[in-house]
C-alpha cells in the first residue's frame, strides 16, 4: 500500500498548485478593479499635447470683417475655450472663466463652435464676456483640427502657441485649482 | 448622374433605412467624382470610430462630430488624399482611438501580440501536463517488482479459472 501512495507525480496535484485558481481569480479581480476605476471612458488623451496650435484664419465674433490666426493669441500663456450657446455646460462654466480671467489676469480666447453668431453675441451680452475675443468656427473645421468632439473644451497654450493641457468638459473650481492653475503658474515661471 | 447610379443610391438609402435606427442617421448625401472614391468613402466610414460615442463607427453615429468627420473624410477624398493620409490626419487629431483597426505601435503591441502570447502559454501548459502524465505512467510501470508481477499473473489466472468454473456450473 505505502509504496503505491504518491507514486505518480502529477497525478495528484501538489499543494502549491492548489493555489493556482485563487491566483488567477485575484489577477482577474485586479484587472476588473482597474477597469472600473478608470473613470470617464470619454476622456481621451489629446493627440495634440505638446503640439503647436493648428493654423487657422477665422473671423472675430464681434468684428466679422477681421480675420485672425493663432499668432493673434501668442505672447503669453493663455486659455483657449471652445463654447457655444447650444451647450448648457458652457453656460455652467461661464462664471468660472470670468473669475479666472479677472483674478489671474490670464487671457482667455474663445472659439464659438458651430453656433449662430448673432445669438452668440446676445449670449455674451447677457452673461458677460470673459474673452479677449472669440473666433467664429461656424462649420467646426477648426474644432476637427483641434481634435474637439464636443463643447466645452479648454486648452492651456504656452506663450509660443504650444498646447500644454486639454480639459474636456467644464472648467470648474476643482479643475482650476488642481490642474490648470498650477500648470499656468509653471508656464509663467518658465517664461 | 447615370441612371444606374440613381438606382444604386436609392438601393443603398433603402437598405440603410431598413437597417434600423443606428444606420438611419447617415442619410446625408455626398457627391463623388468616381465610384472608386465613393467606395473608399464607405470603407473609411466603416473603419473609423466616432470619438463621441465609444462604440459606433462614423456611419452608425448621429453625433454632430460624426457628421463633421464624415464631411471631412468626403472633402479630403475629393481633394485627392489617399486613405492613409486621411487616417493619419484623423489620428494626429483624435489619437489611435479613432481607428477600429489599431495600428501596430509600441502602445498597441500588447493588443496584437497578447493573444498569441496567451495561446503559446496555454499550449505550453498543456504540453507540460501531458509530459508529467506520461512520466507518471512510466514510473507506474517500473514500480511493479518481479515478485509483484508474478503475484498479479497468478491472481489473474485464478480469476479466469473461477469465472470459467462459475460459467460451466450455471
Amino acid at each position: 500500500m505505502s509504496e503505491h501512495a504518491g507514486t505518480a507525480p502529477g497525478s495528484m496535484p501538489s499543494r502549491a498548485s492548489l493555489f493556482i485558481p485563487l491566483v488567477v481569480f485575484l489577477i482577474i479581480l485586479a484587472l476588473l478593479w482597474r477597469g472600473f476605476s478608470l473613470g470617464d471612458p470619454h476622456a481621451l488623451p489629446s493627440a495634440l499635447l505638446n503640439q503647436p496650435l493648428p493654423e487657422f484664419a477665422l473671423p472675430v465674433l464681434h468684428e466679422p470683417g477681421r480675420v485672425v490666426g493663432s499668432e493673434a493669441m501668442h505672447g503669453e500663456p493663455f486659455l483657449l475655450n471652445i463654447w457655444a450657446t447650444w451647450c448648457p455646460t458652457c453656460r455652467a462654466e461661464h462664471a468660472e472663466l470670468a473669475r479666472i480671467a479677472e483674478e489671474y489676469g490670464v487671457p482667455i480666447f474663445g472659439i464659438n463652435y458651430k453656433d449662430n453668431p448673432a445669438e452668440a453675441r446676445r449670449w455674451l451680452a447677457r452673461y458677460g464676456d470673459p474673452y479677449v475675443f472669440s473666433v467664429v468656427d461656424a462649420d467646426g473645421s477648426l474644432g476637427i483640427d483641434l481634435g474637439v468632439y464636443g463643447a466645452p473644451e479648454t486648452f492651456l497654450v504656452d506663450a509660443e502657441g504650444v498646447i500644454r493641457y486639454k480639459r474636456i468638459g467644464a472648467v470648474d473650481r476643482r479643475v482650476w485649482d488642481t490642474k490648470l492653475g498650477p500648470l499656468l503658474a509653471e508656464l509663467r515661471d518658465a517664461s | 448622374m447615370r441612371p444606374d447610379g440613381v438606382l444604386l443610391r436609392s438601393l443603398i438609402l433603402g437598405l440603410l433605412l431598413i437597417a434600423g435606427h443606428g444606420q438611419a442617421s447617415s442619410i446625408d448625401v455626398y457627391e463623388f467624382d468616381t465610384r472608386e472614391q465613393e467606395a473608399r468613402f464607405h470603407a473609411l466610414n466603416a473603419e473609423l470610430r466616432c470619438p463621441k460615442c465609444l462604440n459606433t463607427n462614423l456611419w452608425g453615429s448621429d453625433a454632430p462630430i460624426a457628421r463633421d468627420l464624415r464631411r471631412t473624410v468626403a472633402t479630403m477624398l475629393r481633394e485627392g488624399h489617399s486613405d492613409r493620409e486621411i487616417r493619419n490626419y484623423l489620428v494626429s487629431r483624435y489619437g489611435d482611438f479613432i481607428l477600429y483597426n489599431p495600428r501596430f505601435t509600441a502602445k498597441t503591441a500588447v493588443l496584437w501580440i497578447g493573444p498569441f502570447v496567451l495561446l503559446f502559454l496555454g499550449l505550453a501548459i498543456i504540453g507540460v501536463m501531458i509530459r508529467n502524465q506520461r512520466r507518471a505512467a512510466r514510473a507506474g510501470d517500473q514500480l511493479m517488482t518481479p515478485a509483484d508481477a508474478e503475484r498479479v499473473a497468478r491472481l489473474r489466472a485464478e480469476l479466469r479459472q473461477d469465472t470459467s468454473g462459475a460459467a460451466s456450473r450455471s
